[in-house]
């Protein structure tokens, strides 16, 4: 982790940046006008996208009457958007929509697709109704793009936004899952750390630790990083974060399946060793963490 | 703010609210240690559940009110750090050297009644 | 999450003294918590305000502390400013120098400090004052 270092991955995007044609004024004659076209043939230019959609072999997780009424459910919003020039509700239902879509294996390309199919059934319908006057028809697409771009926009970014929440929800399940916090005895528990620890993991690791301490009571805990893949300087300082944080709360720290190339990696970066406490294995750190709570594990002997 | 102290038995217990500022944090200080002399205390406990951020400051002052109660010849234990807090204290690099840490009160006071009847 | 739009997009904390570095964390940890943010990175961000409020007071006498909301495509985040016309750093790189295992005082702190948060800059001249940039995205 290099602290300070920008996330190269994050770009901000500018809504509504698609297209340089100005926004119109909501309320301006000719988006009236075109909202008026796209209110009074509702139901076939519906109907017409509906048909469009099945054509491309799009959303085919869902059922024609599915498909019809989230249509409908689209396009009014839709027309709103255009109508009004505000956002807000066709983001809340493009999340929405995208909620219920998702499970249902709708991918992005698809969402993508059926709302360019849209803007393509509304321009061909003005196209139709505007054949004879061709200034009139420039004028009503230079009104009818730059809106319709922005709502496609909207519509896609709110899916993909919808999806990548989800993926991290999922990945912090999946993060949880491969780090358990296990109660063996009471106020003893034991943490394998098992696999690649990067900076998110580590950290997870240690809330999950501490918030285990807290629950269980425990007053020593035997971590074990036998199966730790790869033990650099940062997953070594992650560790003693950890035994330090734990510490705090009151609990011992154990710490076994340490090599002896790591207790030199974690010489090197200035933890004296002499202050933590390392056993070489799982079973010897359990054993010490009994003694230390007081335990004495005795054989059971059969009487001859 | 004051921070309420509590005498039981031969301890004191401190609870330390949150959003204490550096002047509560140093009338803190001396309102304990002198509570300390006065009560002839062997132990004290300072609750910190209810502390929301440890900056270096504090850090700093309770360690000091340890060391300061450790020269009338008797210990402080700090309990009751919080999970999150605990985390951004060991980022900060925050660590309450030579501060005996317990989980609770609970444990703090079986801690400092070591030595007499068992422990829970 | 709540809606973005009814928050203040921007917050202002004079720092002049030790109640202000309380009120300058308070209203971070508000912040980032209106935001979405789980309650151990509030913790994070509070506690990097106080850390630097607290220099601000201890090095400027008063400086300010600016909270802004940050917007990207996929999740928000705050931006902290640390600012103040004081002495200023003499020898950033010193400062900034990273030991993970140094114990005692801390000093400026600022290693610390740029652990809590994903994104950390400073800026400094002596006798003209620093400021301190730093971002936290909401994961």
């Amino acid at each position: 982790m290099t602290p300070g270092a920008s996330n190269p991955a994050r770009v901000p995007v500018q809504e509504g940046s698609v297209g340089t044609a100005e926004y119109p004024r909501p309320g301006s004659v000719l988006l009236r006008e075109l909202v008026a076209h796209l209110r009074e043939n509702r139901t076939q230019l519906r109907e017409e996208w509906a048909r469009r959609i099945t054509e491309a072999q799009l959303l085919t997780a869902m059922t024609k009457d599915e498909i019809f009424a989230e249509a409908t459910s689209v396009y009014d919003n839709y027309v709103e958007a255009l109508e009004t020039g505000t956002f807000e509700a066709l983001q809340a239902y493009a999340r929405n929509l995208s909620e219920r879509i998702i499970p249902r294996g709708v991918e992005t390309h698809e969402v993508v697709g059926i709302v360019l199919l849209l803007r393509d059934v509304l321009a061909r319908s003005l196209f139709a109704k505007y054949q004879a006057d061709f200034t009139k028809l420039n004028r009503i697409l230079d009104a009818y793009e730059p809106a319709a771009n922005r709502i496609a926009n909207t519509v896609a970014v709110g899916f993909v936004q919808e999806r990548e929440r989800i993926i991290r929800e999922q990945q912090e399940a999946i993060r949880e899952l491969s780090t358990p916090v296990l109660q063996v005895r009471e106020r003893l528990l034991i943490l394998p750390i098992i696999g690649v620890i990067d900076p998110q993991r580590a950290r997870q690791l240690t809330e999950q630790l501490l918030r285990g301490i807290r629950t269980n009571r425990a007053k020593v805990v035997v971590i074990d990083i036998t199966g730790v893949a790869a033990m650099d300087a940062t997953v070594a300082n992650h560790l003693v974060q950890t035994v330090e944080a734990s510490r705090l709360l009151g609990a011992t720290v154990i710490v076994t399946g340490l090599s002896p190339e790591i207790a030199q990696t974690i010489v090197n970066i200035g933890v004296d060793l002499g202050k933590m406490n390392t056993v070489g294995d799982l079973q010897g750190g359990i054993e010490q963490a009994e003694r230390l709570l007081g335990y004495k594990v005795v054989p059971i002997t059969e009487p001859s | 703010m004051e921070v309420p102290i509590l005498k039981q038995g031969d301890c004191l217990i401190a609870t330390v609210q949150a959003a204490l500022t550096d002047a509560d944090l140093l009338h803190f200080r001396t309102a304990l240690i002198q509570q300390v002399v006065r009560c002839r205390s062997r132990g004290v406990i300072v609750d910190l559940t209810s502390l929301d951020v440890m900056d270096s400051f504090a850090s700093r002052t309770l360690r000091e009110i340890a060391q300061m109660i450790r020269l009338r010849g008797a210990e402080t234990v700090i309990v009751g750090i919080q999970p999150e807090v605990a985390f951004a204290m060991v980022q900060l690099g925050l660590k309450l050297e030579d501060v005996t840490t317990a989980l609770d009160l609970e444990e703090g006071l079986a801690h400092l009644g070591k030595g007499s009847a068992s422990s829970a | 999450m709540k809606d973005v739009q009814v928050l203040e997009k921007e917050i202002h904390v004079g720092i002049n003294s030790d109640q202000d570095i309380v009120a300058a964390r308070q209203k971070g940890r508000a912040l980032a918590i209106a935001l979405g943010f789980s309650s151990g990175d509030a913790t994070l961000i509070a506690t990097a305000i106080s850390e630097l409020a607290r220099n601000i007071l201890t090095y400027a006498k008063c400086g300010e502390i600016q909270l802004t909301v940050l917007h990207n495509s996929t999740r928000p985040g705050i931006q902290l400013i640390a600012h103040d016309t004081g002495p200023g750093i003499p020898d950033i790189t010193l400062a900034l120098r990273d030991g993970f295992s140094t114990s005692g005082s801390l000093g400026l702190g600022l290693p610390g400090v740029k652990r809590l948060v994903d994104e950390f800059e400073i800026v400094s001249e002596v006798n003209h004052g620093t400021t301190v940039t730093a971002k936290k995205w909401k994961l």
